[in-house]
């Protein structure tokens, strides 16, 4: 039988998908310990969930959270640093360490059969990191180095201009990464008090998702964990986190790098928390707007102007508020065309141009048609558990979230769209070479640019 | 070990493999055509990846761009080119199989009449921004044109990274775009992976129906340039980059994807600087603190090989004592070989890695990739477990060996980055390059 190509195919039934049980438990010490059932293939993926991240660092010493981060993996219990990485060698476990704004994880990925030694390591990093004062200094060097490294990396510049201009002095502003002069201030009795108040059972959430039964993963994580003494822990500042920051007198930034290839862009504001209301209904928004290939704004500036090789926008919703953010890297010449381009897009969507019944079911559709495909690995399915761990997400959130989607009409997405975005609102963040983008930016009438002066 | 998967060839030569993994209810779509920036000429570099983009812009009987409708239903999808192959591929609930299965064979088939000067020109400017993005506005983004055109002579397709040269871009006519889609693009050239949640012979029979007639075209002859000289005196350059550390690329021809050492040189440059107890980050980062970071790799396509080694010198550190304690360790390795706890971590980890890459269908480096790889650069798509057989038989009689055949230091070349104005920088003796 030929192909009839008079017409796409039509699509069939989609096929049921059922999120794995997490299986919950709490030992004495307060610790949680939760487990995933994942038997496609033999490796284990573990997950420590530390709920202490960069906006915990204390004001002077930002860049703490990261380099007791760093240090977890540089000597635990009986074992230096090189002794423990040849013990993680040799059982071929991958070990990776990410310090965010609200939080610090550690993911430990292994075969299978060598799960009890893996995770005993995983415990002594936690629970016993020598933090060694050679040690310190030596990795503070290596983020020193970093941190001069970034002056040549213009993403890197944007995200950090950008963070410190909308957020100001909240515990949110600034890169996990820290600064300079804080980085040098630190202390090693500082790196003991950070680890001694954050990594206590109480703050943490360790996830194991791979072979074996609910029963077998928990006891597998106690037998590691399980005689952790509770310690007092240091208060979260949850307060400070909270509390909205104050909308930046500054709309246009620039930060001047002579003969920069193209414009680094950073276009956003202040939006919501993660535990929002319109959480989803701004997930459905952003599909349409900027969230995916087919949305508004990389259609508009990549695939109709060819200003630039794509353009997304999100939701950086966190435990406390988080910015809208647009990111793009735009040819130098067409930078102010770009920004106008973009900020008419944020505009006309609360606007004239409100979101259509094709584009909602479009930016649904890729929310949850393809959902299934979020949770396919053992590693997968720990992450999500740990973004549920981290913020407080009912026990239903990964099965109600196809059909909570699904409810969502055009109605709510241009609502929430007229809550949470606003064109006056939005700071422009430009990295790029100044003399090739100049007086264009004067019509755009964002007032005049703050001069963020060179990379430093 | 392996990746179980039924292959059937079409009346019109397209190869198609089918893998069943119930796990997830998805299916994954993956097409391989074996042509890549090795397949350009001088004049016309970048253009295999140029031609990439303009597979997303629409096809005959669905001329509306790529994505719409199979992100409309829920499918992941992307593509890429290098110097020896191109891929796309869709990951897509199973309801939507047969809609990759349409979109792809449209473009595989009826990619012509759709194509405008139009789209041509936008996409060509896409490149140039992913371009200028990726490589010119990036940190050290250039090196890597520096090494390969210093390491393959002019009329060798590796003298040239695949993101090609801009002016070569601009140079571009929508003549070469038809003459490369009637040369590379159709069912010879081609394979079609599926898998996933997929009954095999339901899976079989559609990629018959859709692809059985399309016509199949004539396969393209071998590439076959002469063998890059061998190198025999060291060649040292610097190239000067908006940077703030120096950093230094040392690298020399190795085996080819799949053949004799290639296995043992990428053991090596894990023994070099495969996590923190590997020999360069004990010593150049840990010990000495000369570098602030330090990696190695053995980078085995289809025509040549080249083993890399990377590091950048710490504040105040100069290239000159990094390059002195790579070359002290390099000369260790060679001298006693690796030890048995070496050998024991390096064919640990390689077996983790083969296990891991059994997590997922689709996408880059997916099961479906997998296997179009094995069969593309093979003929052979069974190879998983006889690839992994590769490492786990490796010793440090093969590895010492591997080492002094192919890493002496005369045939290297040494290429220092330095920041500008500042070539005083490199190392003594590096002559001048300019890429841009």
């Amino acid at each position: 039988m030929a192909v009839d190509r008079s017409a796409l195919p039509p699509l069939g039934d989609l096929p049921p998908f059922h999120f794995p049980r997490i299986d919950k438990r709490s030992l004495p010490s307060g610790l949680r310990v939760w487990t995933v059932e994942h038997r496609a293939v033999p490796l284990l993926s573990v997950l420590v969930l530390v709920r202490r991240g960069a906006a915990a660092d204390p004001r002077g010493q930002e860049g703490l959270a990261a380099i007791v981060g760093d240090l977890l993996d540089e000597g635990c219990g009986a074992l230096d640093a090189l002794a423990l990485h040849e013990a993680l060698g040799r059982i071929g476990a991958q070990l990776d360490t990410e310090v965010g704004a609200d939080a610090t994880l550690l993911g430990l990925t292994l075969l299978s059969r060598f799960a009890d030694r893996g995770v005993a390591l995983l415990a002594d990093m936690v629970r016993e990191p020598r933090l060694d004062v050679r040690d310190f200094e030596r990795v503070r060097d290596l983020r020193l180095n970093r941190l001069l490294q970034i002056r040549d990396l213009p993403p890197a510049l944007a995200d950090r201009a950008f963070t410190q201009l909308v957020y100001g002095g909240h515990p949110y502003g600034h890169l996990s990464i820290g600064s300079e002069a804080a980085l040098r201030a630190l202390s090693l009795a500082s790196v003991k008090a950070f680890h001694a108040g954050a990594y206590v059972p109480a703050n943490v959430t360790v996830i194991a998702a791979g072979s074996g039964s609910h029963d077998d993963l928990a006891a597998l994580v106690e037998r590691a964990f399980g005689d952790w003494t509770p310690g007092a822990g240091s208060a979260a500042n949850e307060g400070a986190v909270l509390a909205v920051p104050p909308v930046p007198a500054t709309r246009l930034g620039v930060l001047h790098k002579p003969g920069a290839a193209q414009s680094e862009l950073r276009i956003g504001h202040m939006s919501i928390a993660r535990n929002h209301p319109d959480y989803l209904r701004l997930l459905v928004l952003n599909m349409v707007l900027g969230g995916q290939f087919v949305s508004r704004i990389n259609m508009n500036l990549r695939e109709d102007k060819g200003y630039t090789y794509g353009v997304r926008t999100g939701f950086d919703a966190r435990r406390g508020p988080g910015p809208f953010l647009l990111q793009a890297s735009v040819q130098s010449e067409a930078t102010a065309e770009a920004i106008r381009e973009s900020i008419g897009e944020i505009a006309a969507i609360r606007g004239d141009r409100p979101v259509t019944r094709v584009e909602l079911e479009t930016g649904r559709a890729a929310l949850t048609r393809g959902y299934p495909r979020n949770f396919e690995t053992a590693e997968q399915v720990a992450r999500a558990a740990a973004q549920m761990a981290l913020h407080d997400l009912p026990d239903d959130y990964y099965t109600t979230f196809v059909p909570s989607v699904l409810a969502i009409d055009e109605q709510a997405v241009t609502a929430a769209a007229d809550r949470h975005l606003d064109p006056s609102r939005l700071l422009t963040i430009i990295v790029g070479d100044r003399d090739r983008i100049g007086p264009a930016l004067t019509p755009l009438a964002l007032g005049e640019p703050f001069d963020l002066g060179v990379p430093a | 070990m392996n990746i179980p998967f039924v292959h059937r060839t079409l009346d019109n030569g397209l190869d198609v493999l089918v893998h069943q993994d119930r796990n997830c209810p998805i299916v994954a779509v993956n097409v391989w055509y074996h042509v890549g920036s090795k397949n350009e000429v001088p004049g016309r570099t970048g253009f295999a990846h140029l031609f990439e983009h303009l597979m997303f812009e629409g096809s005959q009987h669905y001329d509306h761009g790529y994505f719409q409708p199979l992100q409309q239903a829920g499918a992941s999808l992307n593509g890429s080119t290098n110097a020896d192959r191109t891929n796309y591929w869709e990951v897509v609930p199973g309801n939507a199989l047969e809609l990759a299965l349409w979109m792809e064979s449209d473009r595989m088939g009826y990619l012509l009449p759709a194509l405008t000067e139009a789209k041509f020109s936008n996409q060509r400017d896409v490149v140039l921004n992913e371009r200028r993005q990726n490589y010119e506005n990036r940190p050290y983004g250039l090196a890597g044109m520096a090494l390969v055109s210093e390491l393959y002579p002019a009329e060798h397709p590796y003298h040239w990274l695949t993101i090609g040269a801009a002016e070569d871009l601009r140079a571009a006519h929508m003549d070469d775009v038809r003459a490369f889609f009637q040369t590379y693009y159709h069912p010879r050239n081609a394979s079609l992976a599926l898998a996933g949640d997929v009954d095999v012979e339901d899976a079989l029979r559609l990629a018959d129906h859709y692809f059985g007639s399309l016509p199949p075209g004539l396969k393209p002859g071998p590439v076959t340039p002469p063998a890059p000289p061998p190198r025999s005196r060291e060649t040292r350059l610097v190239l000067e980059d908006r940077i703030e550390l120096p950093r230094l690329y040392l690298a020399w021809h190795s085996p080819n994807l799949f053949a004799a050492d290639d296995a043992e040189l990428d053991l090596v440059a894990d023994v070099l600087a495969g996590g923190k107890t590997s020999r360069l980050y004990r010593a150049l980062v840990y010990e000495q603190r000369v570098a602030t970071e330090v990696a190695a790799s053995q980078n085995s396509r289809e025509l040549s090989g080249y083993f890399q080694v990377v590091a950048t010198a710490a504040p105040g550190r100069t290239l000159a004592e990094v390059e002195a304690a790579i070359s002290l360790e390099m000369q260790r390795v060679r001298a006693d070989g690796p030890t048995p706890g070496e050998i024991e971590r390096g064919v640990a980890q390689a077996e983790a890695h083969f296990i891991s890459r059994l997590q997922t269908v689709g996408g880059f480096g997916g099961k479906s990739d997998q296997l179009n790889a094995y069969n593309v650069f093979l003929g052979d798509a069974a190879f998983f477990d006889r690839d992994l057989a590769r490492y786990r038989r490796a010793d440090a009689a093969g590895l010492t060996r591997a080492a002094n055949q192919w890493l002496a230091p005369e045939q290297r070349v040494a290429l220092s980055v330095v920041p500008r104005g500042k070539p005083e920088l490199a190392l003594d003796g590096s002559a001048p390059v300019s890429v841009s």
